[in-house]
C-alpha cells in the first residue's frame, strides 16, 4: 500500500479517495499544506479539482451549489466553470484547476496546479 | 385524466358490428404508433406563436402542417407602422423564414387561404384544394378591419391597414405624395397617420367622436395628444362622419354628412377590427362575437382549439399581442396534454408607438360611482396622470407625457396592490417612495457619473452607463450581472431601471407580468406550487421532467425553491435534498467570511438561566471560540467555528440541553419578547411565557424565507412586534395580533390582523397565518412583500373570517411540524452527513 501510493507520488498523482465518498452534486475538500483543494462531483459523475478559493474574494467554493459542470461561490454568488477554473463570464477570474483521473472507482489527484491560471 | 377531458368528443357508445370493432381496434392501434396531426389555420403571431412554445416543452408530439392565407413565413405584424414610417424594413420584421419551418419538421402552405373544415372526416380545405387530415386543428385566423359601407368603399386607394400587401400599397401611394386621409383616430389610425406624414404626404385624420383614442384615453391625455400631433404637422377633422368615398376609377376625395367634402389621393380605413371567425360559423362551431373558447382555449369541439383575435373567451375579445401569448402558452400546454395551465383572460395596456410620444394606458381608466380618481396635471411640462382606484386598488391609469411609471403601476394593478401604505406619494412615482423603486428618470439623468447607485456593490452611476453602451446590455439582468449593481439587497432596483431606460431610450422595454422563477423553467412560482400539487410531483427530477426543465439539474435559483415547495408540499413523504440547499441551511451554521461558521443556539423566548450562560461559556473556552456575540435577536452567538468543529460543538450544546437556533435559514428564527407583567409595571400578560409557547410552537419549521416573531407585554412594545412576521401586543382584554413587518432593508410596520383573548387564540392564529404563508408566498418572498401582494383583506379571509379554514391550516401546520421539530445539530453530532464535517483527505 504504502508502496504503491509512493510510486504514484512520484508521477505525482495520489489517491484520495472513491467517487462515491462526494455526494453527487456536491464537494469535499482535499488539505494540502499550500492550502485546500476541493474536489467536486456533478450530476453526471465528472469529477473536477479546483483551489478552493473563489477568484472574487477568496470564498470557499468547496461550500457552494454545484449545477451542471458549475459551482456558486458561497459568498458572493459568483459561477465558476468546474473544467477550466474560469469565472462564467461576465466575471472575470480563474481558480487554479488540478489534474484529475478517475482508476475504476478511486479518484486520483496531482498537487501540481495547470499553469494556465494565475491564482495558484 | 387529461386525456379525458381532451377526447370527451371522441366517445362515442353505439352498437357496432363485430368486423367494425375489429376494424376501430386496427385503426387505433395504427394512429397509437403515428404521429399525431396537428393543422394550423392562420400563420400569424398568435398561431405561430403556440406552436414555438409547443415546440418546446413537446417537440415531437405532433407532425405539424400551417395553412396561411398570406404569401410570406411569419412577421411581426405589430412593427408594421415603424415599417410604414420608414424606421424599419420587411426583412427586419420577420420572426419565423422558410428555414425555421424547414427545421421543426413543419409544411407551410402559404398564400393558401382555407375555406372549409370537414369535422366529421377531420380534414381542412384550401381555395385550391390543398388538403390536410387532422387530430388537432387551431384555429388563429385573427380579425378583419372593419370596412364602414358606404359608396365607394372598394375603390382603389382605399385600404385598410392590417398586413404587409396594406403597408406595400400605402408606400406606393406615398410615392406621389398628395393628400392622405385616414379615417379612424385610434391606435392604429394614427399610427397610419404618422407613418404616412413621415413618407411625406400630407395627413388629416378623420374622427367621429371628439376624443382621439377614446378606448385608451381620456379627454385630458387626448387632448394633449392632439395638441403634440397636430404640432408635428397633422391635421384633424373630429366629430366628422363620413358619407362616401368620392371618385370614378380611384379614390378623389371625401363627402360628410354636412356636405363638406374634401380632396383625398389615399383613404386609410383604420375604424376597427372584428374577430374573423367565419371560418368557425362555416364549420359549425359555436361563435358569438368571436369563436368562442374556454380555459384551455378549445372551442365547443374539443379537437379544435383557437387563440389569437378571432377568439372570445369569457366574453372578451382582444386585439393586442400581450394576451395571445398568454392564450399561445396555454393552448400549447394543453396540446402537448400537461394540462395544467389555464387562460382566465388578461389585463391590457396600450402604449402608442410614435417616436416622441409619451402615452400609457391600462385597465379601466373611466372609473365609476364606486370608484376615486387622483389626478396630476402640469400643462406647463405636457404631462397628465391619472390612476383610478377602488378600495385602494388600482384600475386602470392613463398618462401622458411622463409614462415612466406606467409599467409600475401595472404591476400593481395586476397584482392587485393595496396601496393604501404610500397612496399619498402614488401619483408622483415610484420615485417617491423614498424606498425600493427610486425609478425617475430625471433624477437620474440628473445625477452625476460618480454617484453611488449600488450600496452594497459599491457601483455608481457612471459604471452602469458605461457597461450599458459599451456592453450593449438591454435588460435588469444583465446589468447585474455585468456590475452587480442590484444584485444584493435589491433597493436599487428602481434606479436602475430607470438608468436602463434613460440611457437606451425607446429601445428598453420591461418584461411583461408573469416572470419565470429563473432562466431554467417557463415557469413561474405559482404555476410551479400549482403544478407540484395537482400532479403530485415528488421529487426534484419528477419536477424538472414533468415541467421540461431547460438544464439538467437546475441551478441555484431554482433548486433551492423547488426543495422547499416540495418539502412544504408532501411533509414526511419528500426528502430533502442537502445539495440543493444554499450551504447555510446545508451545514446548519452561518458561513463567514474566512469561511468560518457561526453557531446561535436557541434562547427560548430570549429568556436564558445562569446554568445555561455557564454551559455556554465553558463551551466558548473549550472550543476557542473568538467571538461571543448578542444577537439583535436575543440569543448569543458563537463566531468564528471551523467547519472541522461543529460536530463537537453541536454535540457538547445538545448535552447542556440546547437546539439549533436556526439562524442560518429561510426558516423559524427568534421570538423576542420583553419581561412583561412578571415584572414589569406596565405589563399586561406574561409575554415571556407566551414568546416561549411560541418558539416551542413553530421552531424547526421552514419557511419560504426567514420568519420573526415576538411578543410585547404591553402597547410600549419593547419587543418591537410591530417590525415582525407576527407579533403579538399584550393589551389588557387579551391579545393584538400583527402581521407582515420587518426591520431590515425595507422597514415595514405590520398591519393589525385582529385582537383575540385567550393564549390558545393567539398559538391558533398563528399557526394559520404561518401555515398560509408557508403554502402560498413564493420562495425568498417575505411576509411583508407577500402581505402587500395578496392583501391583507385575503390573508383576514382566510385566517381571521373563516373559522374553519383556520382550524385547518393549524392542523396542517401541526402535521408538517411532527416531521420538522428534530434538532439538526444533534442528529449531526451523532454522526449524520459526517463526511460534510471532514476533510476528504489530508497529504503533507
Ligand atoms: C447575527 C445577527 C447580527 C447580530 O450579531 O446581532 C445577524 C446576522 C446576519 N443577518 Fe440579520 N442578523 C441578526 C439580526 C437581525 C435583525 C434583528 C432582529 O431579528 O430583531 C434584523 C432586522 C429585523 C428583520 O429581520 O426584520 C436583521 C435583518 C437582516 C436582513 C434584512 C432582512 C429583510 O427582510 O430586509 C438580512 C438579509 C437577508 O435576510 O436577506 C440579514 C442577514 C443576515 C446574515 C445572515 C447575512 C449573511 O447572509 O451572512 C448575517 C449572518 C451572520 C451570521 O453568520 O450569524 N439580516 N438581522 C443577528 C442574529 C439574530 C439571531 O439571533 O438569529
Ligand atoms: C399596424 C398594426 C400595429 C399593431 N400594433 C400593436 C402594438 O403596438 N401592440 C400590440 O400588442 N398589438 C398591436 N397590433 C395588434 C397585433 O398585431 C395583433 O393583435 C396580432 O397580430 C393578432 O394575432 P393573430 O394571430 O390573432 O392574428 P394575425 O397576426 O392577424 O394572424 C392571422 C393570420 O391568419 C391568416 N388567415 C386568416 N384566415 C385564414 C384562412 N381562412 N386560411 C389561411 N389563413 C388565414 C391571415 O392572413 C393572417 O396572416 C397591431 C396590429 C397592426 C395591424
Ligand atoms: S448588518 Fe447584518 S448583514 Fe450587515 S454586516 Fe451586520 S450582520 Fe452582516
Ligand atoms: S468570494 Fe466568491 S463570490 Fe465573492
Amino acid at each position: 500500500m504504502q508502496q504503491a501510493e509512493k510510486k504514484i507520488a512520484a508521477d505525482n498523482w495520489i489517491e484520495v479517495g472513491r467517487v462515491g465518498d462526494i455526494p453527487r452534486l456536491g464537494a469535499r475538500v482535499v488539505c494540502t499544506r499550500d492550502g485546500d483543494i476541493a474536489v467536486f462531483r456533478t450530476a453526471d459523475d465528472a469529477i473536477f479539482a479546483l483551489r478552493d478559493s473563489c477568484p472574487h474574494k477568496g470564498g470557499p467554493l468547496s461550500q457552494g451549489i454545484v449545477h451542471g459542470h458549475k459551482v456558486a461561490c458561497p459568498l458572493h454568488d459568483w459561477k465558476i466553470h468546474l473544467d477550466s477554473g474560469l469565472a462564467v463570464a461576465p466575471d472575470e477570474g480563474c481558480a487554479a484547476r488540478f489534474p484529475v483521473r478517475i482508476d475504476g472507482d478511486a479518484i486520483y489527484l496531482s498537487l501540481t496546479p495547470d499553469d494556465a491560471c494565475p491564482n495558484k | 385524466m387529461w386525456a379525458h377531458s381532451m377526447d370527451n368528443g371522441v366517445h362515442v357508445t353505439v352498437a357496432i358490428p363485430v368486423a367494425w370493432t375489429f376494424f376501430f381496434v386496427l385503426s387505433s392501434e395504427v394512429e397509437a404508433n403515428m404521429k399525431q396531426r396537428l393543422v394550423l389555420i392562420g400563420n400569424g403571431m398568435a398561431g405561430v406563436r403556440t406552436l414555438e412554445e409547443l415546440l418546446k416543452i413537446a417537440p415531437e408530439a405532433y407532425e405539424i402542417t400551417v395553412f396561411g392565407a398570406e404569401p410570406y413565413g411569419n412577421y411581426n405584424r405589430i412593427l408594421l407602422s415603424p415599417v410604414l414610417a420608414g424606421e424599419k424594413t420587411i426583412e427586419q420584421i420577420m420572426l419565423n423564414d422558410d428555414a425555421w419551418y424547414a427545421d421543426n419538421g413543419i409544411t407551410l402552405h402559404k398564400g393558401k387561404f382555407v375555406t372549409k373544415i370537414d369535422r366529421a372526416k377531420r380534414i381542412v380545405r384550401a381555395a385550391d384544394g390543398t388538403e390536410e387530415k387532422y387530430d388537432r386543428l387551431i384555429l388563429a385566423t385573427g380579425s378583419m378591419p372593419f370596412i364602414i359601407p358606404i359608396p365607394g368603399k372598394d375603390l382603389p386607394g382605399v385600404v385598410s391597414f392590417r398586413d404587409i400587401h396594406d403597408v406595400d400599397r400605402m408606400l406606393a401611394a406615398a410615392q406621389r405624395k398628395g393628400h392622405a386621409v385616414v379615417i379612424g383616430g385610434g391606435l392604429l389610425g394614427l399610427e397610419a397617420a404618422n407613418g404616412l406624414l413621415k413618407q411625406g404626404m400630407q395627413v388629416s385624420v378623420v374622427h367621429l367622436l371628439d376624443t382621439l383614442m377614446e378606448k385608451q384615453l381620456d379627454k385630458p391625455a387626448a387632448a394633449l395628444l392632439k395638441r403634440s400631433l397636430e404640432e408635428r404637422g397633422l391635421n384633424f377633422l373630429m366629430g366628422a362622419q363620413t358619407e362616401a368615398i368620392l371618385g370614378k376609377d380611384k379614390v378623389e376625395g371625401i363627402r360628410f354628412k354636412d356636405g363638406l367634402e374634401i380632396s383625398a389621393d389615399l383613404v386609410v380605413m383604420a375604424v376597427g377590427i372584428r374577430p374573423n371567425a367565419e371560418l368557425a360559423k362555416s364549420t359549425g362551431l359555436h361563435c358569438e362575437r368571436g369563436v368562442v373558447v374556454n380555459d384551455t382555449l378549445q372551442t365547443f369541439d374539443p379537437r379544435v382549439y383557437a387563440v389569437g383575435e378571432c377568439v372570445q373567451h369569457r366574453g372578451e375579445t382582444y386585439g393586442l399581442v400581450a394576451p395571445l401569448f398568454e392564450q399561445a402558452k396555454v393552448c400549447a400546454n394543453h396540446l402537448a396534454q400537461l394540462g395544467y395551465a389555464r387562460y382566465e383572460g388578461s389585463v391590457t395596456s396600450t402604449k402608442l408607438k410614435v417616436t416622441g410620444i409619451d402615452l400609457f394606458s391600462a385597465g379601466d381608466f373611466v372609473g365609476d360611482d364606486s370608484t376615486q380618481e387622483m389626478v396630476l396635471q402640469d400643462p406647463g411640462r405636457g404631462v397628465y396622470k391619472k390612476v383610478v382606484l377602488k378600495d385602494n386598488r388600482i384600475q386602470g391609469a392613463v398618462m401622458y407625457g411622463d409614462t415612466l411609471d406606467g409599467s409600475w403601476y401595472f404591476q400593481l394593478m395586476r397584482d392587485n396592490t393595496d396601496i393604501s401604505g404610500f397612496r399619498d406619494n402614488l401619483l408622483f412615482g415610484q420615485a417617491h417612495l423614498g424606498d425600493s423603486g427610486h425609478g425617475d428618470d430625471n433624477r437620474v439623468a440628473a445625477m452625476d457619473d460618480s454617484a453611488e447607485i449600488c450600496g452594497c456593490n459599491g457601483v455608481c452611476k457612471g459604471d452602469i452607463v458605461k457597461a450599458i453602451t459599451d456592453k450593449k446590455l438591454f435588460t435588469l439582468d444583465e446589468v447585474r450581472a455585468h456590475t452587480k449593481a442590484s444584485s444584493s439587497c435589491g433597493s436599487c432596483t428602481g434606479l436602475v431601471e430607470a438608468l436602463l431606460a434613460h440611457t437606451l431610450g425607446g429601445e428598453y422595454s420591461q418584461s411583461p407580468g408573469k416572470k419565470p422563477l429563473c432562466p431554467c423553467t417557463e415557469h413561474n412560482h405559482d404555476e410551479l406550487r400549482t403544478a407540484i400539487r395537482v400532479e403530485g410531483l415528488k421529487s426534484m427530477r419528477a419536477v424538472m421532467e414533468h415541467l421540461n426543465w431547460k438544464t439538467e439539474d437546475g441551478c441555484p435559483k431554482c433548486r433551492p425553491a423547488l426543495n422547499y415547495y416540495l418539502l412544504c408540499q408532501w411533509p414526511g413523504e419528500y426528502k430533502d435534498d442537502n445539495q440543493s440547499r444554499f450551504i447555510n441551511e446545508r451545514v446548519h451554521a452561518n458561513i463567514q467570511k474566512d469561511g468560518t461558521y457561526s453557531v446561535i443556539p436557541r434562547m427560548w423566548g430570549g429568556e436564558t438561566t445562569p446554568k445555561e450562560l455557564m454551559a455556554i461559556a465553558r463551551i466558548a473556552e473549550k472550543w476557542n471560540v473568538p467571538t461571543v456575540h448578542v444577537t439583535g435577536g436575543q440569543r448569543i452567538d458563537l463566531l468564528g467555528i471551523k467547519k472541522d468543529d461543529l460536530p463537537g460543538i453541536w454535540g457538547d450544546l445538545s448535552q447542556a440541553g440546547f437546539v439549533s437556533g436556526h439562524a442560518y435559514g429561510k426558516a423559524i428564527r427568534t421570538v423576542k419578547t420583553c419581561v412583561g407583567k412578571t415584572w414589569c409595571r406596565f405589563g399586561t400578560q406574561d409575554s415571556t411565557q407566551m414568546g416561549i409557547d411560541l418558539e416551542k410552537l413553530t421552531w424547526g419549521s421552514w419557511t419560504p424565507h426567514k420568519f420573526k416573531l415576538a411578543v410585547s407585554g404591553c402597547p410600549r412594545n419593547c419587543a418591537e412586534a410591530t417590525i415582525k412576521d407576527f407579533g403579538v401586543v399584550c393589551v389588557d382584554s387579551g391579545y393584538e395580533l400583527h402581521v407582515g413587518g420587518n426591520g431590515g432593508v425595507k422597514v415595514r410596520a405590520t398591519d393589525f390582523l385582529c385582537h383575540v383573548k385567550t393564549e390558545d387564540e393567539v398559538k391558533e392564529y398563528c399557526a394559520a397565518f404561518l401555515q398560509l404563508y408557508r403554502e402560498e408566498a413564493h420562495y425568498l418572498e417575505r411576509t411583508a412583500p407577500w402581505v402587500e401582494r395578496v392583501g391583507l383583506a385575503y390573508i383576514k379571509d382566510r385566517v381571521v373570517e373563516d373559522a374553519e379554514n383556520r382550524a385547518t391550516l393549524a392542523k396542517r401546520f401541526a402535521h408538517s411540524q411532527q416531521f420538522a421539530q428534530h434538532d439538526p445539530w444533534k442528529a449531526r453530532a451523532e454522526g449524520v452527513d459526517a463526511y460534510e464535517y471532514s476533510p476528504l483527505k489530508r497529504v503533507g
